[in-house]
């Protein structure tokens, strides 16, 4: 086990690495000097030039990747430019506003894809299953976009159920922070609920046709058991496999979403840091994201694994 | 076997018929099957592949596939099953029939251990804790001749050889004492060596826990020293029933003929009979008389009504034209 854990993160390691790297040389190379914006217009050249050397930036390209290495293998990421606080300092309060809300988005999802899917997949070809069918395929087919601004209309505009905008942190007051998070939540999980859905009534519908669930039926076992022990085990696995990949899009589907809802989240952050040209949030932000794909890559690998024995035992 | 047909049916089964809905049309499947499995009898469920064997055994353990009909009766112990609610009716899978699937590599739940699945079943109809469920498994997988019984009780089925498979399906198919098994063609998918293997399993359990058991297969004489009788099916109809030994000697049925002629030779006498041509019908293209006509040697134009169930000498037999025991065969087949 401990071996098989080994192996996926150094498999994981591209995925911090590549975009990282990217990302150091798309800004670099972008039209755009950290200095000026820092600065502002009326700085002389003079300004300018002493605080790209205290920056570091009038070295060669070259050396400025490898000094940004040495940053990044030591966790040395450097201060902000705009903020002058350290971006380990900084990143950790927006990351807790997207996580919350993708978290919130990935319970939506998993309660409504799971239950709906498995129900669907009970009463395969009754009313409720074409039901659920249409309601899918219907919510797959909504930009995210959309309707994020259809549920403001209606349940902030119209109804006056939730805040239009704008963020309450947990501290102060449980209800009224998961208020604000409702309808961005919704706005991305709807989509990710859908496709659950679809995954979860199509494995099911796969495993309830398998022998061995004919097995447990004429083996006397309630049908309680044979559905929840027999069918849901071995369906779970290719579900599994779609949450992983849900959590990445609801990452990233928060991210966007945190600027329709003005959240102060990594979305914001990142968008912040890209317009003020300050490359050391940028960065830190980008390995922040990746590193959290890549464990819940890892909890579902390992997920995975406990599912399956014949993963676990290879 | 006098005392054997004086003892009350475990199962008795009367005019069971499967339909089938394929494009939302009714087809029938097995029709008008009526048989009885005495109390330690072994009686073999016989007939080329399609013929609709499978089908009659789910019907009778309850689980036929989604969408098909059953009618007539089925009784088990002297108790009517179709009348039952379905949880009753599931009560009794497991606990007073056994089931074994012909393949046991899918017919196994892939990521519960065996030891699981059994203590599963043990503790469905018994009344074991988790300790006791667990002993009673290593003491019926140590019975089925599995190795290190204990041991395997936390394996996974992928670990395990074909033979070792099926034993651990009928360990589970006997686990809880039942009246009668069933067992869908056991051993087909086997290596022929362990053919043997498990088919002396399956004879000792039936004698030590006084089994009585419906035995499915295509090929008649490798049960032929186990089953007490035969019942021949052919494209949803049974066309011959009685004693193994005659069956095998001497069929009645023309079906039955050529299936004992497509087993492979072992005397001059056997060799001139070949094997049937052609294919069993679709379902839903039966002829409307008897529907071995198209294939039969002897078919005539009496043949075009179906013919019924009748007693023919030691059995029974479907067919206008019955070949006779006493008679030397003579007409030539084929
Ligand atoms: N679920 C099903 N849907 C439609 N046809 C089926 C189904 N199961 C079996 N059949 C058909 O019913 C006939 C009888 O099948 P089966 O009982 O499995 O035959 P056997 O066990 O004698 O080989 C075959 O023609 C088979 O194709
Ligand atoms: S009834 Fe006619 S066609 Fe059918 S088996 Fe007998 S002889 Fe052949
Ligand atoms: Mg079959």
């Amino acid at each position: 086990m401990g071996k098989y854990i080994r192996r996926r993160l150094l498999h994981a390691l591209p995925t911090i690495f590549i975009p990282l790297v990217l990302v150091f040389f798309l800004l670099r190379l972008a039209p755009g000097d950290p200095a000026v914006q820092i600065l502002g217009d009326n700085a002389t050249p003079e300004q300018i030039a002493a605080l790209r050397t205290q920056l570091g930036l009038d070295q060669p390209l070259p050396i400025q990747f490898l000094l940004w290495l040495k940053g990044l293998f030591t966790l040395q990421l450097g201060d902000s430019l705009f903020f002058h606080k350290p971006v380990l300092e900084l990143i950790p309060a927006y990351a807790a506003v997207t996580l919350q809300l993708t978290f919130f988005a990935l319970v939506i999802a998993m309660v409504i894809g799971l239950s709906a899917g498995i129900a669907a997949s009970l009463l395969r070809g009754k009313i409720l299953d074409r039901g659920i069918i249409g309601v899918m395929v219907f919510s797959i087919s909504l930009p995210e976009f959309w309707l994020a601004l259809v549920l403001i209309f209606v349940f902030a505009v119209t109804l006056r159920w939730f805040p239009v905008a704008g963020y309450v942190s947990f501290d102060e007051g449980v209800w009224a922070s998961l208020a604000t998070l409702v309808l961005p939540a919704l706005a991305i999980g709807v989509r990710q609920a859908a496709l659950l859905t679809r995954m979860t009534r199509s494995a099911m519908l796969d495993v309830l046709d398998e022998p061995y669930v004919t097995t447990a039926r004429a083996q006397g076992l309630p049908e309680a058991t044979v559905i929840g022990r027999y069918t849901l085990r071995t369906a779970a696995v290719p579900v599994v496999t779609v949450i992983g990949l849900s959590v990445s899009y609801l990452l990233s589907g928060a991210v966007a979403i945190e600027l329709i809802f003005s959240l102060p989240g990594m979305g914001k952050l990142l968008v912040d840091a890209v317009s003020r040209r300050d490359y050391p949030v940028v960065e830190g932000s980008v390995l922040t994201i990746a590193v959290t794909l890549v464990v819940v890559n890892l909890i579902v690998d390992l997920v995975y694994a406990w599912l399956d024995p014949r993963i676990r035992l290879k | 076997m006098t005392n054997i047909s004086q003892t009350n049916p475990v199962l008795d089964v009367k005019n069971l018929a499967v339909t089938l809905t394929i494009y939302g049309r009714p087809v029938p499947v097995v029709t008008n099957v009526s048989f009885q499995v005495r109390a330690g009898e072994a009686v073999a469920l016989v007939g080329e592949s399609g013929c609709g064997k499978t089908m009659t055994a789910r019907a009778i353990i309850g689980l036929p596939p989604d969408g098909a009909r059953v009618g007539g009766s089925i009784q088990l112990e002297g108790r009517e099953l179709t009348t039952l609610s379905k949880k009753d009716r599931r009560k009794l899978g497991g606990s007073r029939i056994g089931f074994i699937f012909q393949e046991p590599m899918t017919s196994l739940h892939p990521t519960l251990t065996v030891g699981a699945q059994l203590c599963d079943t043990l503790r469905t109809h018994l009344d074991l804790g988790r300790k006791e469920a667990r002993d009673r498994a290593a003491q019926l997988l140590d019975r089925v001749g599995i190795p290190r019984a204990t041991a395997m009780l936390d394996s996974y089925i992928h670990q395990l050889s074909g033979g070792m498979r099926q034993r651990v399906m009928i360990a589970l198919a006997v686990s809880c004492k039942p009246a009668l098994i069933i067992a869908d063609e056991p051993t087909t998918a086997l290596d022929v060596t362990i053919q043997a293997q498990v088919l002396d399993l399956l004879k000792e359990m039936r004698s030590e826990l006084g089994l009585a058991m419906l035995y499915i297969t295509h090929d008649l004489e490798v049960v032929s020293d186990f089953c007490d009788r035969a019942v021949v099916m052919y494209a949803g109809d049974i066309v011959e029933e009685g004693p193994v030994a005659s069956i095998l000697t001497a069929p009645h049925h023309h079906y039955t003929r050529g299936l004992i002629g497509a087993i492979p030779a072992h005397d001059e006498d056997r060799k001139r009979l070949t094997l049937i041509k052609g294919q069993v019908p679709p379902l839903g293209a039966w002829p409307a008389g008897c529907r071995f006509a198209p294939r039969c040697p002897r078919a005539d134009e009496v043949c075009l009504k179906h013919p019924a169930l009748e007693p023919f000498e030691e059995s029974a037999v479907r067919c206008w034209h019955p070949v006779e025991l006493k008679k030397k065969e003579t007409s030539t087949l084929g």
